[in-house]
């Protein structure tokens, strides 16, 4: 279930209560996000949608824990992370989160199979452990005939394949996508869009995902619009209707 | 170790800049390596020398002489246990180039006073045995592809005429820094072939029963000979060496000079070069923040990374510095003891590692503080 209103779901993964965010640019006070309140539960594929400026990436960096809000509790998994010292955050990051942006954001100098195996370089597991979770998470996205390919020698669409793998391997509790679908030709944009789809229902993921796309929001479970800095509906997305 | 791929592959980014400062390091720690080999080719003899043996010479100058009959005089001062002496006798094999130490030696005194070259008994009595015989080291004879037993012709520079010497035996030193790139001959031999100069020798070595006493008994000495046509000056042998070293100028200060004139200038082109490439990749440094890596992690990964090209670059500067000094003395005699020691790779290395840590700092902290939301909008 998702919901922006307090108190729905007393079973959520994800709980905002009153979070606000603002910026400062000179003397101005841009208030970016402002009262948001927001029940997601666990296996939710929601999608954030919302004219440039309008909060979206904020949003998305307040749960992933890269920033902090000004206002409100963050509630993760049962954890308030608000009051998180920066080592805090950075572990719990490390556990929970995983990261798709728009322009996949590899090493450009690493192979997929490098690429993906980072996250995994900061745990404790040994060699052998770390090549099969890489090995695991490289063959759910399809690209395991590609493990010693630079990024240079993919394509946009298995770039952003070997970025979600890169996401995945360490088993976080949910995956937050900035636009991944944002610098894709639509047929590599459904591919990406289903993998997200199947990410959820076969191995009961929660991605919070931010697009412009329409078609892309449609494939999510529910969508949220913000508005200067306010959620302001939740509708149904093509998925679940 | 497990981060080693990221840091070698970082190396691989720009191969121009990373060529140019590895370059930069490798010409740095090139020189580096020849300055210290230098220094330590000049003050190698005060490090070695005798700390129980004095140097006697003539208080006007080292080429005045002195009397052979101060031997005598010398033994009977009271905490003195052992007398020799030798001359310089500065001539050339074959042509000038071809210059090399060669000492007449008191053959009856020499050897004790000096324990730490090694002479085989069998060759020391056949040169004893032989008037024209020569005692040669280890390093000379491989100069020349000398043999035992071949007879070397010398052109006297100060005696003039060609002197030719039978080949008797080989030294070689007890520690690595012994010269052995001497020739020794009897000072009797000398004495007899020379048109002037009988009855004076070059200089006295007196060995001292008690190191402690070494400033005292060089008082009584130069006292002895005091207003007498021979007056003395008498060191220790370690000050004699320095003594000597000094003549050439302040040899340390020149390479501490240029040394730091070097390695400041690798500062600013690596802090350069490590802050020109830490901000191209401060995208993928947020990336690396936004998956878990700490600060402190960023941190070590950049100065680990400026300290990599700085080992690197200086290994091989090191190494080719290594390579050249294995060639041996580059100016054929001069410099006897011309080699690059372990302690001054060690050294090099060690400084190497704490330029890489200077140079890397600032852009280390930069990227330790540098905010993920920022560092991902800059992608």
């Amino acid at each position: 279930m998702v919901s922006t209103q307090p108190n729905q779901s007393p079973k959520a993964l994800i709980v905002l209560r009153n979070v606000s965010k603002r910026y400062r640019r000179g003397l101005e006070t841009i208030d970016v996000l402002s009262q948001v309140n927001l029940d997601i539960d666990a296996g939710e594929f929601v999608a954030f949608m919302g004219p440039s400026g309008s909060g979206k990436t904020t949003l998305l960096n307040l749960i992933g824990g890269l920033d902090v809000p000004d206002n409100g509790s963050i509630i993760i998994a049962g954890e308030e992370i608000t009051g998180f010292s920066d080592s805090m955050l950075t572990a719990w990051r490390a556990r929970h989160v995983g990261f798709v942006f728009q322009l996949y954001n590899l090493i450009p100098v690493l192979t997929a199979y490098q690429n993906v195996e980072l996250p995994l370089l900061l745990t404790r597991l040994n060699k052998k452990s770390r090549k099969k979770h890489v090995e695991t998470a490289l063959s759910i996205v399809g690209l395991n005939d590609r493990m010693h390919h630079y990024p240079r020698q993919l394509s946009g669409g298995q770039e952003q394949r070997v970025a979600i793998a890169r996401a995945i391997v360490s088993d976080p509790t949910f995956l937050l996508c900035d636009e991944p679908t944002g610098d894709l030709d639509r047929a590599s944009a459904n591919d990406i869009l289903d993998l997200l789809q199947r990410l959820v229902s076969d191995y009961k993921k929660t991605v919070l995902m931010v697009t412009h796309d329409p078609m892309a929001a449609g494939k999510a479970n529910a969508i949220l619009h913000l508005d200067k800095g306010k959620l302001n509906s939740v509708s149904k997305g093509l998925a679940t209707s | 170790m497990k981060w080693l791929p990221l840091l070698f592959a970082n190396l691989k980014r720009k191969k121009t800049r990373s060529l140019m400062t590895l370059g930069s390091f490798i010409v740095a720690f090139f020189l580096y390596g020849l300055l210290a080999t230098i220094n330590d080719a000049f003050n190698q003899g005060i490090e070695i020398a005798g700390a129980d043996r004095l140097v006697v010479r003539n208080r006007i100058s080292l080429i005045m002489p002195l009397p052979e009959s101060y031997k005598e005089q010398l033994k009977q001062i009271q905490g003195i246990s052992g007398v020799t002496y030798g001359s310089w006798f500065g001539g050339v094999y074959k042509e000038e180039r071809n210059f090399f130490p060669q000492f007449a030696i008191d053959t009856d005194t020499y050897r004790d006073m000096f324990p730490e070259y090694i002479i085989p008994d069998d060759q020391w009595k056949e040169f004893l045995k032989d008037r024209e015989g020569c005692i040669v080291g280890k390093t000379l004879m491989n100069r020349f592809n000398w043999s035992l037993h071949d007879r070397i012709p010398i052109k006297a520079s100060i005696y003039g005429g060609v002197w030719e010497f039978n080949i008797c035996g080989i030294y070689s030193g007890k520690r690595k820094t012994d010269d052995t790139s001497q020739f020794w001959f009897h000072h009797k031999y000398l004495d007899e072939r020379r048109q002037w100069g009988h009855g004076t020798v070059g200089w006295y070595y007196a060995k001292v029963d008690n190191p402690d006493n070494a400033l005292r008994i060089s008082e009584t000495i130069d006292n002895r000979f005091a207003n007498s046509p021979f007056e003395t000056t008498t060191e220790t042998e370690k000050s004699f060496a320095a003594g000597f070293v000094r003549q050439f100028g302040n040899i340390k200060l020149i390479i501490r000079s240029v040394g730091a004139v070097v390695f400041f200038t690798l500062i600013l082109i690596t802090g350069s070069n490590m802050a020109v490439s830490i901000r191209e990749r401060t995208g993928e440094i947020a990336i690396l923040k936004t998956l878990g890596m700490s600060r402190i992690r960023v941190l070590v990964l950049v100065l680990s990374e400026s300290v990599l090209y700085a080992l690197i670059g200086g290994g091989i500067g090191i190494g080719l510095a290594k390579l050249y000094t294995l060639g041996g003395d580059p100016t054929k005699g001069m410099l006897p003891l011309f080699y690059l020691s372990g302690y001054t790779i060690g050294s090099a290395l060690t400084v190497a590692a704490l330029v890489g840590i200077t140079a890397g700092l600032i852009p280390a902290v930069n990227a330790l503080n540098l905010r993920i939301a920022d560092g991902l909008r800059r992608v």
